[in-house]
């Protein structure tokens, strides 16, 4: 019972940490994400069609909240624990009975609390380009809350690794962001040459957006079956990953 | 069964610029109910062994229970018998004092522990600042809520790792106060200070720690009457004759020197005189834990 309230605090604490600074950790990614949407829906609107019968701007939304989603609960589990590492005041944490399912569950489960509000979020103001089109509505919540978890858990295992902000910048700037602009947000990767088409289905975050624009329009560059499939073993593979390193006390418990 | 076991325990640092032996077959007991004193110069090891015990760093030899129950194998129940109070003044900078310390609570499965949460507060003085923010906290503020934090899930063992480092001697007679009193309700209590002075009016049993090894094991009491040297105390400006030299301790202007009986006493006096030695402010007593303390760090093997 301990472990499961013990847990539930932690879960508590890291939601309320983004939560008090919603401003930076929510309203600015939202402002972002509109911004990108302004731009490149105004420059590109006429130039580019993607499925017939559905505008440029009306194609990204779905790729710039997913986008969101995945950022920001990378961004919340990374920056939480290395903070906490840096200060010092992970200790705290270190001297608790909690067992490594509970940090787990906890640190991953408030990146996609933070992952989701935001992609609400960007959603919610994007309602004034147009309601969306919600075709298929269960992919939604399936490649939303995959692709947050999974996330999640990337950012555990990198602010696990990272012991200076930088490291954890390069992660960011040359892993995560790389492979979310190549995944297909903005454009679809059939209008790709067949090199750098091949090369986008080795990238899981390609098969998450794929399968989460499918619940949006019903239409996708790949069956939303074999999006589940890779974005499921890739979850795994990384979850299994961070509750191994979280066990064994990589670079928490010297 | 002891509170705290510590059974052959050895640490090894590997790092780019060679190993280190933080700590070389440690073995000890500390028995429930007692006031335990953790002594030993920088880079003894004493921080490591605490951190071993805390589950922060992990053993490379040997074995550490808390209350019977394995640090390793049986960390939640051993930690849950285990309140630490680190040595770094470390805070989680979102939260007031109360939600540090519900946040702590929870952490141990407590959900409802705003008495005894109050409790602390008041008696560490704390309870005006309940909902003040971490961040607005002077240091010696932030040490009392560090105290609060190990204690919120009322652990039988106690540890603090050199908690009056850099505190005020008001805080310092609080603290002492309500660790005596919790130590008095039954908790064992294992303090590590610089203070020898703290430690030889608090702790009933002292461990000196070497080089990562235990030099001395004892009653507090029996450490002291083993060197039953009588100190000579005095302060000077003059340069001391060679041979008084060598065996002094000179700290600025004060002059200590060991003696083991009145006669040796006078021989020193004579020697002092003979130098042409001034001397203001002399005093004969005991020698106290500093003497002990230092008689043994200068004269352990390494």
């Amino acid at each position: 019972m301990t472990g499961l309230s013990g847990a539930g605090t932690l879960f508590r604490k890291e939601v309320l940490r983004f939560w008090k600074v919603a401003f930076q950790t929510v309203a600015a990614p939202v402002l972002t994400a509109v911004m990108y949407l302004l731009i490149f829906g105004h420059v590109l609107e006429d130039k580019v069609q993607v499925f017939s019968g559905v505008s440029y701007t009306a194609f990204l939304i779905p790729g710039l909240v997913m986008m969101s989603v995945l950022q920001n609960a990378f961004a919340n589990s990374s920056s939480s624990l290395i903070q906490s590492k840096i200060t010092g005041n992970l200790v705290f944490l270190l001297v608790t009975p909690l067992s490594h399912w509970a940090w787990y569950a906890a640190y991953v489960g408030a990146s996609m609390v933070r992952g989701l509000v935001v992609g609400v979020g960007v959603l919610a103001v994007t309602v004034w380009f147009g309601p969306p089109r919600l075709a298929e509505p269960w992919w939604i919540v399936v490649f939303g809350a995959l692709g947050a978890a999974m996330l999640g858990s990337l950012g555990l295992i990198a602010g696990l690794w990272a012991e200076k902000f930088d490291q954890l910048a390069a992660f960011q700037n040359f892993v995560i962001m790389p492979m979310t602009f190549l995944s297909g947000v903005f454009y679809s990767v059939h209008s790709l040459p067949s090199f750098w088409q091949g090369l986008s289905h080795l990238n899981p975050f390609f098969y998450m957006i794929d399968g989460f624009r499918r619940g949006f329009f019903g239409a996708s560059d790949v069956s939303p079956w074999l999006s589940l499939s890779v974005v499921a073993v890739s979850f795994a593979v990384v979850a299994t990953i961070a509750l191994r390193l979280l066990a064994s006390g990589y670079k928490l418990r010297q | 069964m002891p509170a705290v076991s510590f059974q052959q325990v050895a640490k090894t640092y590997v790092g780019p610029r060679g190993t280190l032996r933080a700590l070389d077959g440690v073995s000890f007991d500390i028995e429930d109910g007692e006031f335990f004193g953790l002594l030993g110069p920088n880079g003894a090891g004493k921080t490591t062994l605490i951190s071993i015990l805390a589950g922060l760093v992990r053993a490379t030899e040997g074995r550490v229970t808390v209350m019977g129950h394995d640090v390793v194998r049986d960390y939640a129940q051993a930690r849950r018998s285990l309140g630490i109070v680190p040595q770094e003044l470390v805070f989680d900078p979102f939260f007031s004092v109360r939600e540090a310390l519900r946040i702590q609570s929870g952490y141990f499965g407590l959900r409802h522990n705003d008495a005894w949460i109050d409790e602390l507060l008041a008696n560490l003085g704390l309870a005006d600042k309940a909902n003040a923010n971490m961040r607005q906290l002077s240091g010696g503020m932030k040490r009392r809520v560090l105290v609060a934090q190990a204690l919120v899930h009322r652990p039988p063992v106690i540890v603090l790792d050199e908690p009056t480092a850099g505190v005020d001697v008001e805080l310092r007679q609080t603290l002492w106060q309500f660790i005596a009193r919790l130590n008095r309700q039954g908790h064992t209590v294992l303090l590590t200070t610089h203070y020898l002075e703290e430690a030889e009016a608090l702790c009933g049993r002292i461990a000196m720690l070497k080089q990562g090894r235990v030099v001395a094991l004892d009653k507090t009491s029996a450490l002291l009457a083993g060197t039953a040297h009588t100190m000579l105390r005095f302060k000077t400006d003059d340069a001391l004759p060679a041979a008084l030299a060598r065996r002094a301790r000179v700290t600025g202007r004060i002059v200590q020197a060991a003696a083991r009986d009145a006669t040796e006493v006078e021989t020193l006096l004579a020697a002092l005189r003979a130098g042409g030695v001034k001397i203001e402010d002399l005093e004969i007593g005991r020698a106290d834990l500093e003497d002990v303390f230092l008689e043994i760090m200068t004269g352990a093997a390494a």
